[in-house]
C-alpha cells in the first residue's frame, strides 16, 4: 500500500520537472527586455493591474504611461506582425490559450502596436 | 402527502407539446448564438430603431406575468373563495412568464456575457438597475407566496405573502411603465400616464393568459370550469379591457392636445402606414372591441367565446406593444423644432424596421420557456385548481 | 495588573507610530511611481461653441476628420456608427436655410447617465460624457434617452481599431470630444479640421479662454434647452 502510494506520488512529481521545457507555451515576447515589473509578478498580477488601471485612466483621466495597455503592446507586440493577438504564439494569445482563459480586452482594444497602426493609416 | 399528476398529463400528446416548446427554446438559443457571434447587424434593429421584436415579446411576457397574479391577489388579499383555488396556478404562470420575458431581454443585450456586470454595478437613478432587484425579488416573493398557498401549515401566512406580492408587482409594473415615462425627450414616451396604463394593461393581459391556460388544463383533464366562476372571471376580464382602453385613449387624447406632439400622434393614428393599421385593427378592434362583444353580448358569452376573447386580447396586446415600442422609435426625434431637417443619420426621416428571423425566434424562445416551465410545473406539483377551495386553517 | 496593561499600551502606541512612519515614505513613493495623479478635474469644463452661420452646406470635413481619427468606417447605413453628422436645416416659417454639425452635447445633466443601469455611461469630472466599454452591456437604453440621437450601437465585429480609441461590438459609443487628444493637451479632430473655423473648443470655466470670452459676447443657444440638461456644446446663428 505504502509502495503504491509513493509510486503514484513520484508519477505526480515528474511532470513538474518536465514542465519548464515541455509544458509552458512558446511566446513571441516582441521587443522584450526590461518589463515594468518582473516576470513572475506580472504573471500573477497583470490582470489586477490592468483592471485597476483601466478605471483610473478612463473614469478619472489618470493616464499612467508606464502601465497603460497601449504601452504594454508597444513593447510586447511581435516584431514580425506588430500584434499581440494575431498568431498562436503571440504574446497575449500564447499563454491565454494555454491556460484557457478567454481574452475580452481585444473585442474593443487594438492588439496592434500604435506606431505600426499609424503607419498603416497614413499609407492609405 | 405526495402528489400524483392526473393520468392525462402522462399522455404522448403532453410530451409532444413539451418537445415542441423545447424546440422553440432551442431555436431561440440558436438565434442568440448567431446574434452574439455576428452582432446585431443580422437583426432588423439599427441606430434608429434600437429596440425591436424581442422587446415586444419580452415586455408582453413581463407585464402579463405581473397581471396574472391578480387572480391570486383576489383570492388571498380580497378573500374571494372562487379565486383562492386558482392562486397557485397563477403564481406558476407568473414565474414562467417572468422567466421567459427576462430571458429574452437578457439575451438581446449587445453583451449578454456581461449580465454579471449588470448584477454587480448599480446606478441608483436607472430604472433598469431597479428592475434587476425588483424582478429577482419578484421571483423570490412569488415562490414564498406559492409555498404559503400550497402547504397546509403555511396557509395563515398566505394573506401577508399575498399582500407582499400585490404591492411588489405594483411597484414592478410601475417600473416597467417608468422605463418609458422617464424618456422625457421622446414624444412617444415621456408621460406620467404610462405607469398606470401599464398596470391596467397588465390586468387585462394577465387575466386573458390565465383564462386560456386554465381552460386548456380543464379541457385536457376532461372537466370544465364552473358556470359561476366563469361568469365572474369573464366579467372581470371585460372590466379590465375597458379600463385599459380608457388609459390608452387618455394617453393619445392628451398627446393630441399638445400642438407640439400632434405630428407624432397623426403618425401613429393616421399617417404612419403599418402603425395606424396595427393600432386600430390590431389593438382597438381585435384587442378591445371584439373581446368586449364576445364577453358582454347577451347571445354570446359562452365558454368558447370567452376563450376567443382571451386570445384576441393577447393578440391586441402584441399589436399595442409593436406600435408603442417600434412606432415610438420610428417617428424622428424633434431636435430642432420649427425646422425641416435632413442628415446622413436619418434626422427628420421615419425609421424603418423589418424584424429578422433571429429576433422572432428569440421572442418565441421566450414563449417556449414560459410554456416549458408551466407544463413541467403542473405535472410535478399540485397547481391545477381544485374546484372546492381548501378551508383548512384560514377563513 | 495595571502596570502590565500600561506597558502593553505604550508598546502598541510606539509600534503603530513606528509603522506609520515606516510606511509613509512608501506611500509617497507609490504616488510618484504612478506618475500624474491629477487626472481630470472639475475645475475645467470642456465645451464647444459652434458657429452655424459659418458652416457651409455640403462640407463634411469635420465628419471625415472624426471618422479618420476614431477609426469609424465612414459608412452611413442604418447600422453604421456616426459620432458627428452634418444636419441641413430649413426654418419652416421663414425658409432660411442653414447647416451645422451635431454630436454628443456633453450635457451637465446627461439623461444617458441617468438611465444607464451599470454606470457605463458616465460624466468625467471635466464634463466629458463617455461610455465605459468595460461596463457597457449593450442594453441601448441610453440611445433611447438621448435627446440628440448622439449615440450609436456597434452592430458588427470590428477590426483594426485605433489603439487610442477602443471600440467593440455590442457596446454603445458616441463622440468622446477626442478625450485621448485632450488629455495630451490637444483639441478634438473636428475642431482642428474645420476650414471655416466653425467649431471653437475650450474650457468654459476659464474666463480667459477664447471660448469663454466668446460666449460672454455673442448670443448662443443650447439645443433643446427646454430639457434643462445644460449641454457643454453651444450654437450661435440658429
Amino acid at each position: 500500500m505504502k509502495r503504491l502510494a509513493s509510486l503514484l506520488l513520484c508519477l505526480c512529481v515528474a511532470p513538474v520537472w518536465a514542465g519548464d521545457s515541455a509544458g509552458t507555451p512558446k511566446l513571441d515576447i516582441g521587443r522584450g527586455g526590461q518589463c515594468v515589473e518582473d516576470t513572475q509578478w506580472m504573471r500573477k498580477n497583470h490582470m489586477h493591474m490592468l483592471k485597476h488601471q483601466r478605471d483610473e485612466a478612463l473614469r478619472k483621466g489618470i493616464r499612467d504611461e508606464k502601465i497603460s495597455l497601449k504601452n504594454c503592446i508597444e513593447c510586447h507586440a511581435s516584431m514580425k506582425d506588430d500584434s499581440v493577438i494575431a498568431r498562436a504564439d503571440s504574446f497575449c494569445v500564447g499563454c491565454h490559450k494555454y491556460e484557457a482563459v478567454k481574452l475580452d480586452c481585444f473585442e474593443c482594444h487594438s492588439g496592434k502596436r500604435k506606431s505600426a497602426w499609424l503607419q498603416q493609416r497614413d499609407a492609405k | 402527502m405526495s402528489y400524483t399528476s392526473p393520468n392525462q398529463l402522462r399522455s404522448p400528446l403532453y410530451y409532444l407539446l413539451l418537445a415542441i416548446a423545447g424546440l422553440m427554446v432551442l431555436g431561440g438559443l440558436a438565434a442568440v448564438h448567431e446574434m452574439e457571434s455576428q452582432g446585431h447587424i443580422i437583426t432588423g434593429m439599427n441606430n434608429q430603431i434600437v429596440w425591436g421584436m424581442p422587446h415586444v415579446f419580452a415586455i408582453f411576457l413581463i407585464v402579463a406575468a405581473s397581471g396574472v397574479l391578480n387572480v391570486s391577489s383576489i383570492g388571498s388579499v380580497f378573500n374571494k373563495p372562487a379565486y383562492k383555488a386558482r392562486g397557485p396556478l397563477a403564481g406558476l404562470l407568473s414565474i414562467a412568464m417572468l422567466g421567459g420575458g427576462l430571458m429574452v431581454l437578457m439575451l438581446d443585450l449587445g453583451r449578454p456575457d456581461r449580465v454579471i456586470v449588470a448584477a454587480t454595478n448599480y446606478n441608483p437613478t436607472s430604472v433598469f438597475a431597479w428592475n434587476v432587484l425588483l424582478y429577482s425579488g419578484m421571483f423570490a416573493a412569488v415562490v414564498v407566496y406559492l409555498w404559503t398557498m400550497m402547504e397546509k401549515r403555511m396557509y395563515p401566512w398566505s394573506k401577508p405573502a399575498g399582500l407582499l406580492v400585490f404591492v411588489w408587482r405594483f411597484v414592478l409594473t410601475t417600473g416597467t411603465g417608468l422605463i418609458f415615462a422617464f424618456l422625457g425627450a421622446r414624444q412617444a414616451y415621456g408621460s406620467a400616464v404610462l405607469p398606470p396604463m401599464f398596470i391596467i394593461l397588465s390586468f387585462a393581459w394577465g387575466i386573458a393568459v390565465f383564462h386560456i391556460v386554465q381552460s386548456a388544463i380543464y379541457a385536457w383533464n376532461g372537466t370544465s370550469l364552473d358556470e359561476y366562476v366563469q361568469k365572474r372571471m369573464r366579467n372581470l376580464m371585460g372590466v379590465f379591457v375597458v379600463a385599459a382602453l380608457y388609459f390608452v385613449a387618455a394617453y393619445h387624447l392628451t398627446n393630441l392636445y399638445f400642438s407640439r406632439q400632434s405630428a407624432f400622434e397623426y403618425f401613429i393614428l393616421r399617417d404612419g402606414g403599418i402603425y395606424p393599421q396595427l393600432f386600430w385593427w390590431g389593438y382597438v378592434v381585435i384587442g378591445n372591441l371584439l373581446p368586449l362583444l364576445l364577453i358582454f353580448h347577451p347571445a354570446l358569452g359562452k365558454s368558447k367565446c370567452v376563450i376567443g376573447a382571451s386570445l384576441a386580447i393577447i393578440l391586441g396586446g402584441f399589436a399595442f406593444l409593436y406600435v408603442f415600442i417600434i412606432g415610438g422609435q420610428a417617428f424622428p426625434l424633434d431636435i430642432f423644432h420649427g425646422f425641416e431637417v435632413s442628415s446622413t443619420f436619418a434626422d427628420g426621416m421615419i425609421g424603418t424596421y423589418r424584424p429578422s428571423l433571429f429576433e422572432i425566434l428569440l421572442g418565441f424562445g421566450g414563449l417556449g420557456v414560459a410554456f416549458v416551465i408551466t407544463a413541467i410545473g403542473i405535472r410535478v406539483l399540485d397547481f391545477v385548481p381544485h374546484e372546492i377551495p381548501k378551508k383548512v386553517g384560514h377563513h | 495588573m495595571s502596570d502590565i496593561d500600561t506597558q502593553r499600551r505604550n508598546f502598541l502606541k510606539t509600534s503603530v507610530g513606528a509603522a506609520a512612519i515606516a510606511i509613509a515614505p512608501g506611500m509617497l513613493l507609490f504616488d510618484i511611481a504612478h506618475g500624474n495623479p491629477e487626472g481630470a478635474s472639475s475645475k475645467v469644463r470642456w465645451g464647444m461653441l459652434i458657429d452655424a452661420e459659418q458652416c457651409k452646406p455640403g462640407c463634411n470635413d469635420c465628419v471625415t476628420a472624426c471618422n479618420k481619427e476614431n477609426g469609424l468606417s465612414g459608412g452611413t447605413a442604418a447600422t453604421d456608427s456616426q459620432w458627428i453628422r452634418k444636419i441641413e436645416l430649413k426654418d419652416i416659417s421663414t425658409g432660411r436655410e442653414l447647416s451645422l454639425p451635431m454630436m454628443c452635447q456633453h450635457c451637465e445633466n446627461p439623461p444617458c447617465v441617468d438611465v444607464c443601469p451599470t454606470n457605463a455611461s458616465f460624466k468625467r469630472a471635466d464634463g466629458i460624457v463617455l461610455v465605459d466599454k468595460h461596463r457597457c452591456i449593450g442594453c441601448r437604453y441610453c440611445m433611447m434617452a438621448c435627446p440628440y440621437k448622439a449615440r450609436s450601437f456597434v452592430h458588427e465585429v470590428l477590426h483594426d481599431q485605433n489603439p487610442d480609441v477602443p471600440r467593440g461590438k455590442g457596446t454603445v459609443e458616441s463622440c468622446t470630444l477626442c478625450v485621448h487628444r485632450i488629455d495630451q493637451g490637444g483639441k478634438p479632430a473636428c475642431a482642428e479640421a474645420c476650414p471655416n473655423n466653425v467649431i471653437l473648443f475650450g474650457d468654459l470655466n476659464d474666463p480667459a479662454s477664447e471660448i469663454a470670452k466668446k460666449v460672454r459676447s455673442v448670443a448662443s443657444v443650447q439645443i433643446r434647452a427646454d430639457l434643462h440638461l445644460n449641454p457643454g456644446v453651444r450654437y450661435q446663428g440658429i
